[in-house]
């Protein structure tokens, strides 16, 4: 009676020792000395602020310099920086819906079948970003411009590409085309497909299915890889500056825009284009943390409802 | 399950043809059509075109900055990810979102303000220059540049692993009497390799390819601090396309080699520290 007892004081003794060493020891192997902490956290916020928070300071600093009324002049009285904003608009959006639709396509096919070729398929995917934008804009205009493959044809039948909207379009999406399929690859593979084989075995049709249990389902995950898209749309540089031509009013985009100034020794003017566009990055950053939120929490209830059947049984 | 998923659920035939049809014509003609060009060349007109003296300073130029900027960009990453998964500071949330900026901000931009920042009278320029650290319009301003791309890619890859990583191999180390210094170099360091080698390799590929930003910075000076893309520029400009697509074809090769090797490396290393 008395030596159980006993014994059960020790090993309670042993093992709150036990617990204190251990901890003792996560603190000892996981705590950096206090002047390494200090270094290193300086280091790190002064290169962020270097690199990266003086430049997005100075792009406004330099837009407003000459006071609010010169930098809305310098938008808005420009007739070709106008145009500029309202060409991006009608790119970017064109090329984020292009492969908005190809990125649930090609993540639909990658993320619920087995098939041959799957690995090389999403290997492919990642192209783009391995061709540099001017390499990309070059090989376009190979196909469509007036030396071009097509550029005969395309001339007798009166269609432009090269120098024109459509050629900065096709630029654009080529640039982007791996963003959205990216984002959703590995989101619809951790929600799995349980849902919607259950919605097709109750006789959902495959577009009910779609919309109303794939859709709800990968919503977040979609739309940040469609703000990430979109960034890169309106930003893009290298391509477009390939196939524009730089007509000024006619094809130089925003990104383009900003270039002309400032080989013009416009600097104002070319900053006050830049902020906009810095502006969008901001806000992309801001929307693209909202959203990682959302999917994060989308994903641990995946998780938790695929782990529960387990549980039950 | 998976293989079950076919007959189960729908649009198996549809996304796939509109995949590789979309893949095909968007990404796949449009290399053919480059490689095609680049073979329509005889072999002399070939050399001729990618062998020259101006060509091989432009690739050396653009090998030598952007393998530079990779490994500033590993060690500054590595220190930003690092103190943001390991330290508790004040803001520590808004440096956090604020790496993701270079992914977002247009190089146009980035290249602008940049080529701005280090002149005599700019805003780093005016403490840097009295040092004798003429930053503008040189090789240092494409390499700051370019780390200024590449470091999100290091962080973003190494964050993950690091938060991921199991405490008690440290302990374990630690216990066993390690000092601080030998845990770094032999528990921490080897789980890190194989991120670290995927975030210099995005980075590199970044760098390699990088057109908008380096445009503004770099002067442009053939023979001095001319990229490879900005000479594929300048003979379009002359409409000579065949030199162009000579040129932009090594260029290509260049990448693809060097992301296959990556490749490589990466799943050698995971299997090896596994």
């Amino acid at each position: 009676m008395h030596k159980p007892a006993s014994n059960l004081t020790t090993t309670k003794a042993l093992a709150a020792r036990a617990e204190t060493a251990r901890k003792a020891a996560h603190g000892a192997a996981h705590r950096d000395p206090i002047w390494v902490r200090w270094g290193l956290t300086f280091l790190a916020t002064g290169t962020i602020g270097l690199l990266i928070v003086v430049p997005v300071v100075n792009v406004f600093w330099q837009a407003f310099g000459d006071g609010v009324e010169s930098y809305w002049n310098n938008l808005v009285r420009d007739p070709d920086t106008l145009h500029s904003i309202l060409l991006t608009l009608i790119v970017a959006p064109v090329a984020v819906v292009a492969n908005l639709v190809f990125g649930v396509a090609a993540a639909w096919a990658i993320s619920r079948f087995r098939f041959p070729g799957r690995s090389l398929l999403t290997a492919l995917l990642d192209l783009p970003f391995s061709v540099s934008p001017v390499v990309a804009g070059l090989m376009l205009v190979l196909l469509f411009g007036m030396q071009g493959y097509f550029g005969p044809w395309l001339r007798d039948h009166g269609v432009k590409i090269i120098f024109s909207t459509p050629g900065l379009i096709l630029a654009t999406s080529f640039v982007t085309l791996p963003f959205v399929a990216r984002e959703l690859i590995p989101v619809m593979e951790a929600i799995g497909s349980e849902e919607e084989v259950a919605a097709v075995s109750l006789g959902a049709s495959g577009w009910q299915m779609f919309w109303r249990v794939t859709l709800p389902n990968i919503k977040w995950g979609l739309l940040y890889g469609v703000i990430l898209c979109n960034a890169r749309a309106m930003g893009e540089f290298g391509a477009v500056y390939v196939v524009s031509g730089h007509i000024a009013g006619r094809t130089d985009t925003m990104p383009l825009r900003v270039e002309k100034l400032f080989q013009e020794y416009n600097n104002p003017g070319s900053f006050a284009v830049a902020s906009l566009l810095t502006l969008l990055a901001l806000v992309t950053l801001v929307i693209k943390v909202v959203l990682e939120h959302k999917t994060r929490a989308d994903l641990e209830e995946a998780a938790r409802l695929n782990a529960a059947p387990a549980e039950a049984t | 399950m998976k293989s079950s998923n076919r007959h189960v659920l729908p649009g198996f035939s549809l996304t796939l043809g509109y995949t590789m049809l979309y893949l095909g014509l968007l990404t796949m003609v449009p290399l053919a059509a480059c490689f095609g060009k680049a073979f329509s060349l005889s072999l002399a007109d070939f050399w001729a075109a990618v062998w020259t003296p101006r060509t091989l300073a432009a690739y050396r130029f653009s090998l030598s900055v952007s393998l530079i900027s990779s490994l500033a960009s590993i060690v500054l990453g590595f220190v930003i990810a690092w103190v943001l998964v390991r330290y508790e500071f004040p803001g520590k949330r808004i440096f956090d979102a604020l790496v993701d900026l270079p992914f977002a901000l247009p190089t146009a931009v980035a290249g602008l303000v940049y080529s701005g920042l280090y002149v005599e009278n700019g805003w780093l320029g005016q403490f840097l220059v009295p040092l004798g650290i003429k930053a503008a319009y040189s090789r240092l301003a494409v390499v700051l540049v370019l780390t200024f791309l590449g470091i999100p890619f290091v962080v973003r890859t190494l964050q993950p692993v690091l938060e991921s990583m199991e405490d008690d191999k440290e302990e374990a180390a630690y216990l066993l009497g390690a000092s601080r210094f030998q845990t770094f170099w032999r528990v921490i360091i080897p789980t890190l390799v194989p991120a670290l080698i995927t975030g210099f390799a995005l980075s590199l590929a970044r760098g390699l390819g990088e057109y908008g930003s380096v445009v503004f910075v770099s002067g442009n000076m053939p023979f001095k601090t001319e990229i490879a893309p900005v000479l594929i520029v300048a003979r379009l400009e002359q409409f000579a396309y065949a030199e162009a697509t000579a040129i932009a074809v090594v260029l290509l090769v260049i990448s693809f080699a060097l992301l296959l090797a990556i490749n490589l490396l990466e799943a050698w290393s995971r299997r090896f520290y596994a």
